[in-house]
């Protein structure tokens, strides 16, 4: 407790923490409107290979001496659009290539930065470092982070229907192919930025607990999408919070407070549905007395 | 002008050549049922007058001014659909995206629109339930009405009654007969269920492998693959039982 409020001073506040909470906050916002799309879509794996994509560019990036995050991004996104194709090719063989191919990023990126003698450079990108990112990091996140939430609000009921029904949407002359890759490139720019703030290994998980929380307690899109974000950044300032109390990794806080929600959630789904199996055998037996 | 004409049309699954030599065509005010055997081709077909697939030869030629976004489309359920949390009325609503031009949000039209086929197939209380907790029939219902969002010509149902019971298969029958007849929209269904497709529908198209068969129920009933086909239902699906005449009211769906 001594050690928080010896750090919690005002310029340390104005300096690191104003701008690790603003660019997590519109980070853990874009993380979970993507992550809903992606935990119905059934295609979690494409956030997580996404992220070994982008660590291995990184690394390459920053061995080259160049900027590391306005390189990644573009690279990212092309990645998102081969391993979607990937992805379209059958459920099995998409699984195994998407694997290999983002592994295989990974591992370039890692030789690259290894025979450079760089990995402590960019190992913080391997677990995050919120509270290490400059001024002009913290602008590009929020500046993208707001591109991601109007793209995803203007095409919000098409996201809708491809989610829901690819094939009624492609029937019914949805462009499923442009909706699909729209998603994959919001999701490739949100796994940049949230590679910065939870690290490579943890953004996944950034965009599918959210999600997967709200639908255990929300029975419509729109709720899930209002909820996710909802928790997302709860869970984020809880973490950030907690991360200072405890003086433990921000990502990993953030990924344990995540946890616990999805623990609480589970528990109230659990309760409400023995709840309503009891009234609706309560309601049974008041209509035939009898049984 | 036919509503939809194929000619010659081959359709192939990966390298397999699935379907070769079909020409049937669907005029305007048609109940066509298409049966046939597991393998035959039939969804194949089906993704093909959707457009989901391309004809591997062959033409499919739409007429009377239908564009291809204006085909209703019912769906089998898929994996997806079972746990997915969306509430009826953003489903129904769905089905109004392809009259949309470039406006990002539903306007009242398309709201009135969904509310109307709600009413009309009886779900308009069901709006705010989820969709993964309604009941089979129920969820039918949903998926119908979207369908009929989507299309005020054409209808194209796959395999609409596999799963339900004969109580609610007989009330969808009942519903897509009320559609055909009141709304006049055009019907196209692939089914397993070759007796009620007989006694439903206007036209059958029965595709085998090798031989085609296209004309009307009665011609179907007197053709050598038909009585094949209908005597084998007979007596391994128990069909009889759903295709009882309606005769009693439709089952509450309000709970």
């Amino acid at each position: 407790m001594n050690e928080l409020s010896l750090i919690l001073t005002p310029e340390y506040f104005a300096v690191v923490l104003l701008p690790a909470l603003i660019a997590g906050i519109a980070v853990s916002l874009c993380s979970s409107l993507l992550g809903v799309s992606l935990v119905l879509k059934r295609c979690s794996m494409i956030g997580d290979g996404l992220s070994h994509v982008g660590y291995g560019t990184l690394c390459i990036a920053v061995a080259m001496g160049w900027a590391p995050i306005q390189v990644t991004i573009p690279v990212v996104i092309a990645a998102a659009y081969i391993l979607l194709r990937l992805s379209e090719r059958g459920k099995s063989h998409g699984d195994t290539a998407i694997a290999m191919f983002s592994t295989s990023a990974l591992a370039i990126g890692i030789l690259v930065s290894s025979k450079a003698n760089l990995t402590t450079d960019v190992s913080h990108y391997m677990f995050g470092s919120i509270l290490a990112m400059t001024k002009s990091d913290v602008i590009l996140s929020v500046v993208l982070s707001i591109c991601v939430v109007l793209v995803y609000l203007l095409f919000y009921d098409k996201i809708f229907a491809v989610t829901f029904d690819e094939n009624f949407a492609q029937a019914t002359g949805l462009n499923v192919r442009f909706y699909n890759l729209l998603i994959a490139v919001l999701t490739a720019v949100t796994v940049v930025l949230g590679m910065m703030m939870m690290g490579a290994l943890l953004i996944s998980s950034l965009m599918i607990f959210p999600a997967v929380t709200a639908m255990r307690i929300c029975r419509s899109f729109k709720r899930v999408v209002l909820s996710s974000v909802v928790i997302s950044v709860s869970c984020f300032l809880l973490g950030l919070m907690l991360s200072l109390w405890l003086d433990t990794a921000v990502g990993a806080s953030v990924i344990v407070v995540n946890l616990f929600a999805f623990a609480a959630a589970s528990a109230a789904a659990a309760v409400r549905k023995k709840h309503m199996s009891q009234a609706s055998a309560a309601e049974q037996t008041a209509k035939n007395p009898k049984i | 002008m036919a509503l939809l004409r194929c000619e010659d049309i081959t359709l192939r699954y990966e390298a397999l050549t699935v379907m070769e030599h079909l020409s049937f065509s669907v005029e305007s005010g048609d109940y066509l049922c298409i049966v046939g055997e597991n393998g035959s081709g039939k969804s194949t077909l089906m993704k093909c007058l959707l457009g989901l697939k391309t004809a591997d030869g062959g033409k499919l030629i739409l007429g009377e001014g239908l564009k291809r976004s204006e085909i209703g489309y019912l769906p089998q359920q898929s994996e997806i659909q079972r746990d997915f949390p969306a509430s009826v009325e953003e489903v129904v609503l769905s089905g109004c995206l392809n009259s949309r031009a470039l406006h990002p949000f539903y306007t009242k039209v398309e709201k009135r629109r969904a509310n109307e086929q709600m009413e009309c197939l009886k779900i308009e209380t069901l709006r705010k339930r989820c969709y993964r907790e309604l009941s089979g029939g129920q969820q039918q219902r949903v998926l119908l009405a979207r369908a009929l969002c989507a299309t005020k010509k054409l209808l194209v149902l796959d395999e609409p009654v596999t799963g339900l019971d004969p109580v609610v298969t007989t009330e969808l029958y009942g519903i897509l007969r009320h559609i055909h007849e009141e709304h006049g929209i055009t019907i196209i269904m692939v089914t397993h269920d070759v007796e009620c497709a007989v006694r439903h529908a206007k036209k059958i198209l029965h595709i085998g492998k090798g031989t085609h068969f296209f004309g009307t129920c009665t011609e179907y009933a007197e053709s050598a693959v038909g009585r094949k086909f209908l005597d084998a239902s007979g007596h391994f699906e128990g069909g009889k039982d759903c295709c009882r005449p309606r005769h009693r009211e439709e089952a509450q769906v309000n709970e």
